[in-house]
């Protein structure tokens, strides 16, 4: 082994770190001021989505919490009026909360849900300071509305809204 | 046990009383055919196709009569369609065929044609998860269909067919259940079908709404999520609930319930009960409930319940410590020894009650029932036998019912009666007024307010009515306090006593007599050593009184008077009452729903009942209060657990004797076989694993001399001009304090009124629907005028607990309000 030996291996090495340094792109994000996009399965916090009129997809079925292997989910429902309707048909959560430190995040509950209310997000920014703050309510985790009109409860015309389950289509195949 | 007849299901070869149907004998020897309009408390009616099996049967040679064999077996003809196994009875060397291609078939086509029209809104259905349609889906449905979806109809899904019952029209898949179950079980035709094909419907045909107090058990039998009740109603989902078991404590019947109970975040996240169910003992309440039991179980929640121990501090009440508050009852209860008054109500356990008397006795105080009727210790010289089952009783055998009216006073009872009179056994029905009992009684007795002894003396002249009581084969009274106080129903219950011991029904099973008494256990406060007094104003008087679970303050205006002249108060209950408020020391004691203990019922029944939710509180259970405060007199009892206080019960009151909260827990098998698991069977009502209870053994039954003290006559009371006799009677739905917390009974409870007959009314110018005055012995009143043509003339007939205080038969000034309008 010759005295530049080492010399030698330590330029190569250097040259390797400028080559990827100038040819290769960057690969670090500075998070947080910069956020990777996430992948379109990724399971992240929940949301309680709407229908385009507002109303909110969740009939409080109790589904979802049947389905979560944590025992995440507490649902408990109440009975819609026309005059104070929160979700189509008869029935909607009064109550929905997820304790996310329990959650897995396994996405049980969204396969479990009959109307695709309960969907994992792209949220993945949960941090708590202490463990009552982890469990969501269920103002938390609904969709927000783009105008003041789509708010839930609200004064619905009567008998429009009488179907709890999205209409079963006959199978196409 | 009547023939049995040997037949082949599935192969196996098993045996089943004659007569039985197909579907029941297959329960039976454990093969589920599945079913939804066949119930086994209801006639078959071959309604929904959904039982259908193959049945084959053997063929006989008319010549001979013997069967014809083939290759040395009997030979079998099959029929060429698929029967129902409903309304097939089983029939000597039967084949039946349940799970064979053929039979899935048709089982399959019947699924598929029930879904057709079915909404499937299971995620919120109140019967998703405990739904016999769902189940037998699953099981038994193709999974596909072939049914176009765009045809489905759209039916309306809310129709209140009363104010507790609410229809699902879309879920029905008429099956007529709930019909049968109102015309067969509880003999109220108030519900039917209207239209016909596609456009069926259940409507109720009475006004008010599905006028039952049986309507809740519809919902339990119903096999779709179709009857949904108002309490219940999105409550939670079926699988999410706990069940423990318990006993409604709601009348002297005892009927076994469920109790279940879910987190909820409405009560700020506590274990509330959910909904009451009931729980099969086939010689209670078979699987039935009534309306009362079910719906009025609210008055154990609420922000009225006492949480902590006051006592009074310059004339407030302010909280204390539990050392304290005993402390300071026990030191006046010590200083007022002689006058030391315990006063309790059949609202408390066996075990509440055995410590107070245990420390009325050591303390040298009295212990006083809260109650308008006697007799409890004729009962228990000469109550119904051990073994006795009103489930039994029919043909051959009798039943009294005098100064009750059962329908509104022991609601269960009166359906056992009236299925006692389906099956033949003569039902006498003796009240001074119509009751609903005399639509399915053999003999109706008429009489006035005030000759109950004269009805039952007058068994003893040769009538039709004496002869079929006599001659019986078994004969059962029921006695009540219509019209009646402790002295009346006192003297009533030793005539009753009297008759059966003349006639021989004492000392067997369905033998005997029994109290309908106005709570749930009065008869245990009886066992104990509690009696009732005829004059409760002059025994308060001037005493220290210990009141538990008792309200005489809000009940009586003459009660609150003489409470006021009392040395000491100390109230012990679980809601603020109007009695709390006088009080000087207030402890706050748990429910039922948030304790163990025992109740014994009018039929002497001893049953458990168990702890479903935690206690509110500082609350304690009675018996451990009264252990505290006994411990501070000087007096020790046993306070840690109610199977100690229990076992020390057992070991001193006789009749009790050996009982132990293992020989109350015991069950054995009931026929039909109800539970979780074939909800489609029998309904959702709970199998009995907690124990089915004991009855105790009556003294004429254990040998013992009967000795029945001789009857008194009552003076008659004498209404001048201007006066009504007034009676109280009493009512189901009442303004008692565990009815009202019900906010939906609010209908049932309804307004404040007196019943008149026309002529009497006529007399003070009163008209229907009018207010009158009503003044008695320091009560004032106001009600609404109902005519009764039933009842006598010169009476006006009172409700208990409707807001005007009548305890017994009083003389009563009548005034005609000027103007009609509402009462308060
Ligand atoms: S993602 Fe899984 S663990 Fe989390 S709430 Fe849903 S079902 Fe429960
Ligand atoms: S999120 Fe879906 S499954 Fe959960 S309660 Fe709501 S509707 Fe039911
Ligand atoms: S009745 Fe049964 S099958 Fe029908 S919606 Fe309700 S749970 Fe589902
Ligand atoms: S309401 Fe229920 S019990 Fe009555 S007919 Fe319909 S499905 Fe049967
Ligand atoms: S036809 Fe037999 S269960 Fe309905």
């Amino acid at each position: 082994m010759g005295v530049f030996d080492p010399i030698i291996e330590l330029t190569k090495g250097l040259g390797e770190t400028l080559r990827s340094f100038l040819m290769e792109p960057t690969v670090t994000v500075s998070y947080p001021e910069e956020k990777r996009p996430v992948r379109p399965r990724f399971r992240g916090r929940h949301v309680l989505k709407r229908y385009d009129n507002g109303l909110e997809k969740c009939i409080g079925c109790s589904l979802c919490a049947a389905a979560c292997p944590a025992d995440a989910i507490f649902v408990e429902a109440s009975e819609n009026t026309d005059e104070k309707r929160f979700s189509p048909g008869e029935r909607y959560a009064s109550t929905y909360e997820i304790n996310m430190l329990r959650c897995i995040y396994c996405g049980f509950c969204e396969d479990a849900c009959p109307t695709e209310a309960i969907v994992l997000g792209d949220n993945y920014e949960l941090s708590f300071l202490n463990r009552r703050d982890a469990i969501y309510s269920k103002d938390m985790l609904l969709e927000p509305v783009s105008s003041e009109n789509m708010l839930t409860p609200r004064k619905v015309e009567a008998g429009v809204f009488t179907r709890s389950v999205p209409e079963m289509q006959n199978p196409t195949d | 046990m009547s023939k049995q007849v040997t037949l082949t299901i599935n192969g196996k070869q098993v045996t089943a009383p004659e007569g039985l149907t197909v579907a029941d004998a297959a329960k039976l020897a454990g093969v589920d055919i599945p079913v939804f309009c066949h119930h086994p408390k209801l006639e078959p009616v071959g309604m929904c196709r959904m039982c259908l099996v193959e049945i084959g049967r053997p063929v006989f040679d008319r010549a001979t009569g013997q069967p014809v064999m083939e290759n040395g077996q009997p030979k079998i003809q099959f029929m060429p369609k698929l029967e129902t196994a409903c309304t097939n009875r089983v029939s000597e060397g039967m084949v039946v065929l349940t799970q064979s291609e053929k039979a899935n078939d048709g089982q399959r086509g019947t699924v598929e044609f029930l879904l057709t029209s079915h909404p499937l809104d299971c995620p919120i259905c109140d019967k998703g998860g405990e739904c016999p349609l769902q189940n037998l889906t699953m099981e038994h449905g193709s999974g596909k269909s072939r049914f176009n979806y765009d045809e489905k109809q759209h039916l309306e899904k809310m129709v209140p067919l009363g104010e507790l019952i609410y229809l699902d029209r879309e879920r029905c898949i008429q099956c007529a259940r709930c019909i049968r179950f109102q015309d067969e079980v509880a003999g109220e035709a108030v519900l039917g079908f209207d239209e016909r094909g596609r456009h069926t419907q259940i409507i109720s045909i009475s006004e008010p709404g599905f006028d039952s107090v049986f309507s809740g058990n519809t919902t339990d039998i119903c096999p779709v999520g179709a009857l949904t009740t108002v309490d219940f109603r999105f409550g939670a989902r079926p699988w999410e609930l706990k069940a423990e078991a318990s006993i409604c404590s709601q009348c002297p019947v005892g009927c076994n319930t469920t109790l279940n109970t879910r987190r909820e975040a409405k009560a700020g996240g506590e274990i509330v009960v959910k909904r009451v169910m009931p729980r099969q003992n086939e010689e209670v309440n078979e699987i039935w409930l009534c309306d009362k039991g079910r719906f009025a179980y609210h008055y154990t929640e609420g922000k009225e319940r006492l949480t902590k121990p006051m006592v009074r501090k310059d004339e407030k009440l302010a909280r204390a410590s539990w050392d304290n508050a005993t402390k300071t009852a026990a030191e006046n209860f010590v200083a007022n020894k002689k006058d030391f008054v315990v006063l309790a109500s059949g609202r408390l356990s066996n075990e509440d009650l055995f410590n107070l008397k245990s420390l009325a006795d050591t303390a040298g105080g009295e212990a006083i029932l809260y109650s308008d009727m006697d007799g409890g210790e004729l009962t228990q010289l000469v109550g119904v036998g051990a073994g006795t089952n009103l489930g039994t009783m029919g043909k051959g055998d009798a039943i009294l019912v005098i100064a009750s009216d059962l329908y509104e006073e022991a609601p269960i009872w009166w359906l056992r009666v009236k299925q006692a009179a389906d099956r033949g056994a003569t039902v006498i029905v003796a009240n001074p007024r119509a009751t609903k009992l005399d639509r399915f009684a053999t003999y109706t007795i008429r009489y006035s307010y005030g000759d109950e002894l004269k009805t039952i003396n007058d068994f003893e002249k040769k009538s039709k009515i004496s002869d079929a009581f006599t001659k019986a084969k078994n004969a059962v009274i029921f006695y009540g306090n219509e019209g009646l106080g402790v002295t009346g129903t006192s003297v009533l219950s030793s005539a009753c006593a009297n008759l059966l011991k003349e006639t021989g029904h004492t000392g067997s099973a369905n033998n005997g007599l029994i109290g309908v008494w106005q709570r749930a256990n009065d008869q245990g406060a009886f066992e104990i050593g509690f009696r009732p007094v005829a004059d409760l104003e002059k025994a308060l008087k001037n005493k220290a009184v210990y009141i538990v679970g008792a309200d005489p303050v809000g009940d009586d205006p003459n009660l609150a008077k003489a409470l006021k002249n009392v040395k000491f108060v100390a109230v012990q209950d679980i809601r603020e009452t109007a009695t709390t408020e006088i009080a000087d020391v207030v402890f706050p004691a748990q429910a039922f729903t948030e304790r163990d203990g025992t109740l014994i019922s009018g039929e002497r029944r001893v049953q458990r009942f168990y702890a479903a939710v935690p206690a509110v509180g500082d609350s304690k259970p009675d018996y451990a209060i009264t252990a505290m405060l006994a411990k501070q007199m000087g007096v020790i009892l046993q306070g840690t657990s109610a199977s100690v206080v229990f076992d020390i019960l057992a070991n001193s009151v006789e009749a009790l004797n050996e009982l132990t909260y293992d020989a109350l827990a015991q069950v054995k098998e009931q026929w039909p076989l109800v539970g979780r698991n074939d909800v489609y069977y029998g309904g959702t009502t709970y199998d009995n694993t907690k124990g089915l209870g004991v009855q105790l053994i009556p003294l004429a039954q254990a040998g013992g001399a009967v000795k029945i003290s001789k009857v008194r006559k009552e003076a008659a009371l004498r209404p001048k001009d201007k006066e009504l006799l007034a009676v109280p009677s009493n009512k189901l739905y009442d303004l008692g304090v565990t009815v009202q917390t019900a906010e939906f009974l609010e209908q049932r409870i309804g307004e404040t009124s007196v019943a008149m007959h026309p002529t009497t009314a006529k007399k003070f110018e009163a008209a229907e629907g009018q207010v009158v005055k009503l003044s008695f012995d320091g009560v004032q009143a106001e009600a609404v005028v109902k005519f009764d043509e039933t009842i006598g003339t010169g009476v006006v007939r009172i409700p208990r607990s409707m807001g005007i205080a009548i305890r017994e038969p009083v003389v009563a000034k009548v005034q005609v309000k000027a103007a009609a309008g509402k009462a308060k």
